[in-house]
């Protein structure tokens, strides 16, 4: 029954697809990105974290990669912008902005 | 070997789910149901089976957690009737999607309203295209048989399907009737281990289990799914096949009871094809000859076989223990008729409504059936299509 199911897509006849569209693979979300359905994007400021790693649990989608004990930047192919490790910052490294990209907004120079 | 006993249906099918000892068992009481998880319970308390019994909140959550347990690579089960049945919806359609060969022990119940505990076909006929496998029994013999034939069938690699084995509500689950039983290690032979080839818990071999389908597979999953329908005619019947070389009893798709040279035939499904039985051996009596076609297998439906069973009668009743409020009849009538039309058969046929909310059906009533059919043929007297039967009216002509 197992099958490679990386040679199925959508001109494949129903007899070569899998018994109950049964996935025979393992992460295949990592290949759908699903980033930008989100309406707000976290941004990281590596100068203000102290890598205290509160965030990277709390994230629903895990799109805090974590190594050697150290964050880095989101993944922003899968992050939904759902703002938890905004609120779980203590130090203000993560700012929420507007859209889908992680731009913070540049200050007006007229304005300081 | 067999032993020889008496039990009522709900007994017969606990004592069967023993001695096939399946691997998880979630379930919710619901009249006249409740008393097959409550022996299975008992059996399981007493040590005589090892099954893991999950009492849960609701049949949401029962056939939610049967199939969650069938995908995790267990053989399970559960039993439900009438509402239950209904309260499970949105999981059947899920258990065939996804191809679960788990069993459930249905006891047919009318569905409200008005509200009603007895026997009728409404729930199982509500559930007819939930992509189920449906086996219908006459007595408590025939649910026990049927029950031990199910996971054969479901497991079956050209099959793949969660299988539904009904019984009549109180007529067969609560009547008490001889029986005879095999033993433990024949019913375990016959129905063998279960070793799933695909399941979740199964490390280094990782599958996801009923994904999200874009549409440009939903058409394609559905064929697929249809023609594993198709396919479990042919194992439906190597199994019935082979449980009546092995136990000596049981029919295929159907019960053909003395219909070789009859006139008039009557096509029904469940206990009251035991009354028609008696009826016809009256009739007989009276040099009327009259048979009887007890339809076994719902889903798949054997459309051609059935055609061809009645095609030689003069004529005959097609009868439902359900109401589809289509004008023309039920879910029997509609799809023999369809198969009488595709097999080019044209039989004259009558379909008749009875047996609602547990109201009995007589070997008076069968007579009478009968009679409306040597009528329309002996006489040209002309019929209203879809009749009622038994049923009180100040206007006979058009019940």
């Amino acid at each position: 029954m197992r099958s490679d199911v990386s040679k199925i897509n959508e001109n494949t006849p129903y007899e070569e697809l899998t018994e109950g569209l049964m996935m025979f693979a393992k992460g295949t979300a990592k290949d759908f990105a699903t980033g930008p359905w989100r309406t707000m994007t976290p941004v990281f400021d590596k100068d203000l974290c102290k890598q205290c790693l509160l965030c990277a649990p709390v994230c629903p989608d895990g799109c805090i990669p974590v190594s050697d004990m150290k964050r880095s930047d989101f993944d922003y192919d899968h992050c939904k912008g759902c703002g938890i490790c905004e609120k779980a910052c203590p130090f203000n490294a993560i700012t929420m902005v507007p859209g889908t990209e992680p731009v913070v907004p540049e200050k007006d120079a007229a304005a300081e | 070997m067999s032993m020889k006993d008496r039990m009522s249906g709900n007994e017969a099918v606990a004592f069967a789910i023993r001695q096939i000892n399946p691997d998880v068992m979630p379930a919710f009481p619901i009249t006249p149901s409740t008393e097959i998880p409550q022996m299975v319970s008992t059996y399981i308390a007493n040590g005589q089976m090892d099954t893991e019994f999950i009492p849960v909140e609701s049949e949401h959550s029962s056939m939610s957690a049967t199939i969650g347990a069938e995908a995790a690579g267990a053989r399970s089960l559960t039993a439900t009737s009438s509402c239950g049945l209904a309260l499970m919806w949105e999981e059947l359609l899920v258990a065939a999607s996804d191809r679960m060969p788990c069993v459930m022990a249905v006891v047919n119940r009318t569905l409200s309203g008005p509200i009603n505990i007895n026997c009728d076909h409404t729930d199982a006929m509500g559930a007819r295209d939930t992509g189920w496998i449906q086996i219908y029994a006459e007595n408590n013999q025939e649910a026990y048989d049927n029950f031990i034939q199910a996971y054969p069938i479901a497991e079956d690699k050209r099959v793949h399907l969660p299988v539904m084995i009904c019984q009549d509500g109180f007529i067969t689950s609560h009547a008490v009737e001889n029986i005879i039983l095999n033993e433990d290690p024949d019913v375990k032979d016959f129905v063998g281990q279960y070793e799933p080839e695909e399941f979740l818990l199964n490390p280094g071999n990782p599958v996801s289990i009923g994904p999200y389908a874009i549409s440009p597979y939903v058409m394609e999953a559905r064929k697929a799914q249809e023609e594993a329908m198709e396919n479990s005619k042919e194992v439906i019947r190597e199994v019935a096949r082979r449980y009546r070389e092995k136990f000596g009893r049981g029919f295929e798709f159907f019960e053909e009871y003395r219909t070789e040279d009859a006139d008039y035939i009557m096509l029904i499904m469940g206990s009251a094809a035991g009354t028609a039985k008696q009826a016809v051996d009256d009739l007989r009596e009276k040099g009327i000859k009259a048979g009887v076609l007890k339809l076994r297998v719902f889903r798949p439906f054997p459309a051609s076989e059935i055609a061809q069973a009645l095609s030689p009668a003069k004529a005959v009743a097609i009868m439902d223990r359900t109401e589809s409020y289509n004008g023309h009849g039920g879910p029997l009538a509609s799809e023999v008729r369809a198969g009488l039309y595709e097999n080019g058969s044209s039989v004259k046929a009558l379909c008749y409504t009875y047996g609602l909310g547990g109201r009995d059906f007589t070997v008076e009533r069968v007579y009478e059936v009968f009679d409306e059919l040597k009528d329309m043929i002996e006489n040209n007297k002309e019929f209203r299509q879809h009749r009622y039967v038994g049923l009180r009216t100040n206007s006979p002509e058009v019940r």
